[in-house]
């Protein structure tokens, strides 16, 4: 890309540049003796033509749209259309988040995304006793078909795409969300949206496991085949960075482990026996933007680059789609203070502008008073207007990769990708990651990288403003939102009404073919259809699948 | 038991909530502070973290929540506590816990709320200065 003799003179100049400047520098130093980002990437002075010169132009950034897609997957990205803003959101019953949604809606948020209570995550009904205390509190609570048709009543499915951050029962909730779809006279070619589905995250650092492993990836695989058939527009899985990098990994290692899951899930599609440009194009990706503006733009092109390879000379994949990682964002949760909460709203405006510089397909902006509960209505306002402003009033999205041909964020990109590219060798040394999860190695990374985080900041080395300088003696915020404490009430109620009035045979028939089908290789998610249409609960549709997979049994170590 | 015995320090997770980084990196803090520690992981139910209270023999409980149950949980844990006859073990709680709920949960008998941007060294410190170890 650069003429070698007027690099070579350049690199006599910048030499000459150092020496110039080197009894200025002794007289007054830098801040800092070293400047290294969170992955342990050296920062250097300035970047200079001859730190990027084995750049490659057309081999290493293309054109956008095109591989290896490091500028972008769409050819014209925010110049045709902005990302799809997408609030995660949901808590109390289905009338509550049904509400929530509307007033999103009405706001100019153009995708919704379902946040689900945890008894709900972990495929337990209201009723059941581990969920006393839960339901309803971090998302909404969904037991039967009934909460799905409140939850979308008066909002046209075949308008609005979908998330759903859902990932061990994640076949029941798209059931049925296809089974109400239906009622609304929407088939599942119209339909648009993601299940996160992704199982080996929830190992890792989520939490929110049912079964073991190997039959985790069975029904993962089983949605893929069904929804390349039934639901050929559903991203089937997004495999997500972002609870890993929330439980304290690096940019570097969000890249890696986020991409040997995907590995993983390519591999066991193969082995479903399923052609990797069947459901390739339907893999999406979910990243954190966390606070280093340049390392993160940096880490969302290296991420882009790296799966295009992989997907391109690892399996194969012949259709350009496969190659692309099309991903959704959200700003760190982990970077919002409960101290003077309002600054969040300054951290969570940048987050979302590197996100837009890195190229998002669609963006999450946390509210300002996250740290301390749900957010409020205004609080959620604030947030999305963020994305509005940045979209509508400076100017971002006017041409595709405007970072692209910075010295310092291409040289980024390349270490981020090579260093990435490390871990996953190693990961795959291990015999994958499934293998080391197993063997607790991905886990430990991330506690290490948290602790170090952690150890930075009380030692004053990482300046929080407002946690350890600039504190201020602040009241108590007031205003946050509290989910109403009969939730759970209701929810047992509606649960109660529908055993007695659904049909038990169909019921206990549809429970015992889907008990058969998990037996044996049998694609489960006809079945599971039919237990929702049959208004069987998802505990007890869950409770099949634990008595044939049994359950995940955690090791944990410090 | 000697007078010289290390604090021990039970770190437990009630409820359904997976996000255990605050938990772990507390964990890892005691420990570097010279205390004993037990993690339980994830997904306890109050009856199990008592247990494991009597169990281990534990001078201190740090809980923490941060998906809004703890004001079922915490004060939940406290009553079996008392049931079970380990009414002196400190208990901490931390997490995603609003100021507003702070007052309940001490009236319940938890002894400290430390909720994000804490430091893990002055909760080492309250450790210190307010376990009733036994000899």
């Amino acid at each position: 890309m650069f003429d070698e003799r007027a690099l070579e003179e350049l690199k006599e100049a910048a030499k000459r540049w150092e020496e110039s400047i080197a009894a200025a520098l002794s007289k007054r130093p830098e801040r800092k003796a070293a400047f290294v980002n969170t992955s342990g990437i050296p920062i250097e002075r300035v970047y200079l033509p001859f730190q990027v010169q084995g750049l490659d132009y057309q081999r290493d950034l293309g054109f956008p749209g095109s591989f290896p897609f490091t500028r972008g997957v769409q050819p014209t990205m925010y110049r045709g259309q902005f990302w799809t803003m997408r609030q995660y959101a949901g808590f109390g019953t289905a009338e509550e988040s049904n509400k929530r949604y509307r007033y999103l809606l009405e706001q100019g948020q153009t995708g919704l995304s379902v946040a689900f209570d945890l008894p709900t995550q972990i495929g337990y009904d209201s009723d059941h006793p581990s969920a006393f205390g839960e339901v309803g509190k971090v998302g909404v609570a969904i037991d039967s078909i009934e909460d799905m048709r409140i939850l979308f009543e008066g909002i046209p499915m075949d308008k609005v795409s979908t998330s759903m951050t859902i990932n061990a029962p994640a076949a029941i909730l798209l059931a049925m969300y296809l089974a109400v779809a239906q009622e609304q006279g929407v088939g599942g070619g119209q339909l648009n949206g993601t299940i996160q589905n992704d199982i080996l995250k929830e190992y890792t650092s989520r939490g929110t496991y049912i079964f073991p492993p190997e039959p985790s990836m069975r029904i993962v695989t089983d949605i893929f085949s069904f929804c390349s058939k039934e639901v050929p527009n559903w991203n089937t899985i997004s495999i997500s960075g972002y609870h890993m990098r929330e439980a304290g990994c690096t940019a570097v290692q969000e890249v890696a482990f986020t991409l040997a899951n995907g590995i993983a899930y390519v591999e066991a599609g193969l082995k479903a026996g399923l052609d990797v440009d069947e459901f390739g194009p339907r893999l999406a990706f979910f990243f954190c933007c966390h606070l280093d503006f340049f390392e993160e733009v940096a880490k969302f092109r290296a991420a882009r680059r790296l799966w295009a390879r992989i997907m391109r000379e690892r399996f194969k994949a012949k259709n350009p789609r496969s190659w692309m990682l099309r991903f959704h964002t959200q700003t760190a949760g982990c970077t919002l203070t409960a101290q003077q909460p309002k600054n969040n709203i300054v951290r969570v405006a940048y987050q979302a502008m590197a996100a837009v510089l890195g190229g998002t397909q669609s963006l999450h902006t946390n509210s300002m008073d996250e740290a301390l509960a749900l957010p409020t209505e205004e609080a959620v306002q604030i947030a999305l207007r963020t994305q509005q402003l940045l979209a509508h009033e400076f100017g971002v999205a006017d041409t595709v990769d405007p970072m692209g041909g910075s010295f310092y964020v291409e040289r980024l990109t390349d270490e981020i990708e090579e260093r990435a590219m490390d871990y996953i060798r190693k990961i795959d040394e291990m015999g994958g990651s499934p293998r080391a999860i197993e063997l607790g190695f991905i886990q430990k990374e991330i506690q290490e990288a948290a602790y170090t985080y952690q150890k930075e900041i009380e030692s004053g080395e990482r300046v929080v403003v407002g946690v350890n300088r600039f504190q201020v003696q602040e009241p108590p915020f007031k205003g946050i939102l509290r989910v109403d404490p009969a939730v759970r009430q209701r929810q047992v109620e509606r649960l109660e009404r529908i055993r007695k009035s659904r049909e038990a045979r169909k019921v206990g028939r549809a429970l015992e073919a889907l008990h058969k089908a998990a037996q044996s290789t049998e694609n489960i998610l006809p079945h599971i259809l039919e237990a929702v249409r049959a208004q069987a609960t998802l505990g007890e549709i869950c409770d099949v699948l634990r008595d044939v997979f049994g359950e995940y049994q955690a090791s944990v170590s410090i | 038991m000697t007078a010289s015995r290390r604090i021990r320090v039970l770190v437990a997770k009630p409820g359904l909530d997976g996000h255990d980084r605050g938990a772990k990196v507390l964990a890892r803090a005691l420990r570097d502070a010279g205390m004993e520690v037990i993690y339980t992981g994830i997904r306890q139910s109050p009856e199990q973290v008592v247990n494991a209270v009597i169990q281990e023999d534990v001078d201190v409980l740090c809980l923490s929540s941060l998906s809004g149950a703890h004001d079922y949980l915490f004060p939940r844990i406290m009553e079996l506590l008392k049931e079970k006859g380990a009414p002196d073990v400190l208990v901490l709680g931390g997490g995603i816990i609003p100021e507003e709920d702070a007052q309940a949960l001490k009236d319940a008998g938890i002894a400290g709320i430390f909720g994000p941007g804490s430091f893990t060294k002055d909760i080492v410190k309250f450790i210190q200065e307010n376990v009733r170890q036994r000899t």
